[in-house]
């Protein structure tokens, strides 16, 4: 009897032990659970911060910004080659009295942009570190002193002042866009926009511009002009025919005479000229209206419009400052007469100059497209680099293959087609003309398009040019282009 | 001259802060990890202390550079002598008590006096008497905890006190921002729910001194869901959630069964779901905290501000005065953290959670090895309890969770938060003395074993 006692408090003193243990065990795994969780929290906090800091920064609601323009000099922008572009004065230590001064006035307007009355340009994109400050205790300390502001970190832009001046200049009194890449980096050398405005005078100049809608100075045209390709669109066309046709043109043969008719749609050809019989490579050299809607016909909607995705069309572009979303209205039911005007760049589709140089890129660079950029570093004032931008890849739009055709096509533009103009000695290039009629009322009244890049063999920079209302992209866009290609080759 | 050494002084601050940050809690964790001689570990504790006085004196240095404001020296200097009080005080009364939880108490409420200071001076001064009068009436309460050993006993006392309070709250309380959570007396705002969840943990441990069957888990159970649900009905969502976090962690360790943690889980989910239907304040925070940027002007406004101010602190903080915190409305209650990390950076931001990490882990280490299981529940009821409201006040701060609106305990302006959570660090410190006792007692039992 007490045995059988004995046994039953031992069992029971081992069940409360046993039971003790697996409270102590729920004490551990909560201690664990919830350090797991302050640890998740911790790393959340930091991340979402850093990851979001620059959005916050420019944010209008947060007032970060504001103080440090109270504290700091605005920092100053550069070019490539050292030509200060941009930077503030004050009278002594009051940061409120400083001034944006830009020594170079309306050439760099669209592209370095202004700080006042909201941002644009480089002015917008590096605001965040123009305002921030890494130059030392010391030298703060000193401008102290002195009773002097310290002036935040510089921004090193990618533009060589000497290609944009030639390019401001190239395009004098029309309206248009020209934009200069560095194919294998995506450094935007020269961006110009015209009409343009002298960002030192925005204040007095702000509500004129506002309010004339004829001119839209304010637009920058490179990033956010919408344009109907025209012709330029021909090689957009020519991949999906390469797609369709085991990238091979070699078969393909049209009689030109002027016009082209299918399913009571006509499509004529520029100025109605005849071009003959003609192959795929003298289609394109010609830039053949006839020869391409006749391709057009032939080509799957669907996969159409695929590459046309590939080729970033309904997309936002790469590019970290506003950029407008380039159009086209191929889809699965598009009718006949649109999918012909569709082929040659008429009719609905639109495109920004800048897209249609990633595009030139990307055919220079063996498919692959950089990510086109105009700030290269931020350094402070004491000299130290505080942040480096990199050459960033915005991955492959085409195959190589496809890229080397189209190579072949374009070199042929420049040696028998409609960019003869731009032959050089020193130098082998390639390219695209296009004229796109903007109007449907007054036919006539055309765009002058080029894009292509140099020199052929190890492609260094692509050139993209649109002038309004010139005419044709021949006579008046290769001619400026062959001013810009010079310059680079012979500097 | 002057002004060369306040721009060394001052921009150097932000380092210095941080780093002595860093230390204490590197200290904090020594003392954690071999803290089997509890009152052996004096000399680390000191440093802490020394760690403690070097942030608060160079954070008020700091703030008197940039403002040019002299009293607040003076305000330093008796802020310093409270702590100092605090600590010696806490030393003579009970030598054999663990000194993380007084030496933790402090440091944050150092780190509150010195953001408080900059964010609202009158408010600081507000705190300090508050943290007085807490301190003074809270001393008490590791000696009664140690020797009134029928604390247990009072089960159906504390579910009384605390639906009776709450239930007040809900029937006659102000209406306070959509939620009726508060007494006003002379003045100062009192929330009865903040010093209840004290009471509350005494309920649940108390309920499972004896049983712990089922039947047992389902009276617990009903009768914190009744202060849930009046909380809920109060619309004090915070505390609501706190009171059920308790719960089920008291639950889960007085039985040791993982079924009850889950079922707690669909419970609460489905509450959470029907909260959201009935609810529109529980609809904008829910909505303000998966996108706050689209309601950047009304309910998003907060907390967006809040994730401005996190943002521009960085690392090491933009410098005390240098930022903007009281751009966000509440600062000093229910966003307190984001103005330390805008100010004094992430590093001091993060040093500070891992302060109330070690509180935490330590009334855990304490509960898993008394032997009581009422003391055992207290520990870890208390200390899950303190670490559920930082979560939930930095987690809502820093958009991992939705706002709740609770406070930072110690670090926030407030009575009721202050002086519930001193409170709550005194009852911890009390339970330090009885795992001191049992282990004398066990070891006696031992040693007669032996003899025998």
């Amino acid at each position: 009897m007490r045995e059988k006692m004995l046994n039953m408090m031992k069992n029971e003193s081992l069940k409360a032990q046993k039971h003790m243990k697996r409270s102590s065990a729920a004490i551990v795994y909560t201690g664990i659970a919830i350090c797991l969780l302050f640890v998740c929290m911790s790393v959340y906090m930091v991340r979402y911060a850093s990851t979001h800091e620059i959005e916050m920064f420019d944010n209008s609601y947060n007032t970060y910004a504001i103080r440090l323009s109270r504290e700091y000099l605005r920092g100053s922008i550069y070019s490539s080659d050292g030509q200060l572009l941009a930077y503030s004065e004050a009278e002594g230590a009051d940061a409120a009295s400083q001034k944006r001064i830009y020594p170079y006035g309306n050439m760099f307007a669209h592209s370095i942009g202004y700080s006042s009355h909201g941002r644009m340009g480089v002015e917008s994109e590096g605001n965040f570190y123009l305002l921030n400050y890494h130059s030392g205790l010391s030298n703060k300390a000193q401008a102290e002193a002195d009773s002097e502001l310290v002036t935040a970190d510089s921004v090193y832009t990618t533009l060589d002042t000497g290609l944009q001046q030639v390019a401001f200049d190239s395009l004098g009194v029309y309206k248009g866009a020209v934009i200069i890449t560095e194919v294998k980096t995506g450094r935007i050398l020269a961006m110009v926009s015209k009409p343009d405005f002298d960002p030192n005078q925005i204040d007095s100049l702000w509500n004129d511009m506002l309010n004339d809608k004829t001119n839209t100075s304010l637009l920058n045209r490179v990033t956010q002009g919408q344009y109907p390709p025209g012709s330029t669109f021909k090689i957009i066309t020519t991949l999906e025919y390469l797609r369709e046709n085991n990238n091979s043109y070699s078969n393909y043969h049209f009689n030109c005479n002027g016009s082209f008719t299918y399913d009571g749609s006509t499509i004529k050809c520029y100025h109605g000229s005849a071009h003959g019989s003609v192959d795929f490579a003298t289609s394109f050299a010609k830039s053949c209206n006839s020869s391409f809607a006749n391709i057009g016909v032939g080509l799957d909607r669907s996969m159409f419009e695929q590459t046309l995705e590939d080729l970033l069309f309904e997309k936002d572009l790469p590019y970290d400052l506003p950029s407008s979303i380039s159009h086209t209205q191929v889809s699965e039911s598009t009718d006949t007469h649109n999918l012909m005007q569709a082929s040659i760049g008429q009719g609905q589709d639109s495109i920004s100059p800048l897209h249609l140089n990633m595009i030139t890129c990307a055919i220079a660079d063996g498919g692959e497209l950089m990510k086109p950029h105009l700030i290269d570093r931020v350094e402070s004032e004491s000299g130290s680099v505080v942040k480096n931008f990199g050459t960033e890849s915005v991955g492959r739009l085409m195959t190589k293959e496809e890229s080397a055709l189209l190579t072949g096509l374009m070199t042929e533009v420049v040696e028998r087609g409609t960019g003869t103009r731009l032959k050089s000695d020193s130098y082998t290039a390639a390219g695209k003309t296009g004229s796109a009629e903007f109007s449907t009322l007054s036919k006539g009244d055309s765009h002058a398009w080029f894009t292509g890049f140099a020199p052929v063999e190890s492609p260094e920079i692509a050139v993209t040019i649109i002038i309004e209302g010139a005419g044709s992209g021949g006579e008046y866009a290769v001619p400026i282009a062959k001013r810009m290609f010079d310059r680079y080759f012979t500097e | 001259m002057n002004s060369y050494l306040e721009i060394y002084i001052t921009g150097l601050s932000g380092y210095f802060l941080g780093i002595s940050y860093i230390l204490y809690v590197v200290l904090g964790c020594v003392i954690l990890f071999r803290d089997d001689d509890y009152y052996n570990n004096d000399l680390m504790y000191n440093l802490q202390n020394v760690c403690m006085f070097a942030f608060h004196f160079t954070a008020f240095m700091c703030m008197c550079f940039r403002s040019g404001d002299m009293k607040l020296m003076g305000f330093y200097v008796a802020c310093q002598l409270l702590m100092l009080g605090i600590v010696v005080v806490a030393r003579i009364l009970y030598p054999y008590a663990d000194r993380l939880f007084t030496n933790n108490m402090c440091m944050l409420m150092t780190t509150g006096f010195v953001i408080l200071t900059r964010l609202n001076y009158n408010k600081a001064l507000k705190q300090f008497f508050i943290v007085s009068i807490s301190m003074m009436i809270s001393m008490g309460v590791p000696f009664v905890i140690r020797r009134f050993k029928f604390l247990h006993t009072f089960k159906w006392i504390y579910a009384s006190i605390g639906i009776a309070a709450l239930g007040i709250v809900l029937i006659a309380g102000t209406v306070t921002y959509g939620a009726n959570i508060s007494y006003t007396l002379r003045g100062i705002t009192f929330q009865p729910s903040e010093l209840i969840k004290i009471v509350f943990v005494f309920f649940v441990a108390s309920g499972f001194v004896r049983a712990r069957s089922m039947s047992e888990v389902f009276v617990t159970g009903s009768m914190a869901l009744v202060h849930v649900l009046i909380l809920v009905l109060s619309k004090d969502l915070g505390s609501a959630l706190i009171f059920a976090f308790i719960c089920v962690v008291m639950v889960f360790v007085a039985t040791g069964n993982f079924l009850y943690v889950i079922g707690a889980g669909v419970l609460g989910g489905a509450g959470t779901l029907i909260a959201y239907r009935m609810f529109t304040h529980v609809q904008e925070r829910i909505d303000a905290w998966i996108d706050p940027w689209i309601a950047i002007d009304n309910s998003g406004y907060q907390i967006t501000q809040s994730l401005f101010a996190l943002s521009s602190g960085s690392a090491w903080g933009v410098g005390l005065m240098n930022g903007n915190p009281n751009a966000i409305p509440f600062v000093e209650d229910d966003f307190v953290f984001s103005a330390i990390v805008e100010e004094m950076g992430f590093v001091v931001g993060i040093s500070l959670l891992a302060v109330c990490m070690t509180s935490f882990i330590r009334a855990l280490k304490m509960g898993a090895c008394l032997r009581s299981m009422f003391y055992r529940l207290l520990a870890v009821g208390l200390g899950s309890s303190y670490i559920f409201q930082v979560f939930l006040t930095v987690g809502g701060g820093v958009k991992f969770i939705p706002l709740t609106g609770v406070t930072l305990p110690f670090v926030s302006y407030g009575g009721s938060s202050v002086l519930t959570s001193i409170i709550l660090f005194e009852v911890l410190t009390g339970v330090s003395l009885i795992v001191q006792d049992e282990k004398d007692f066990y070891e006696r039992e031992n040693a007669q074993h032996d003899e025998e």
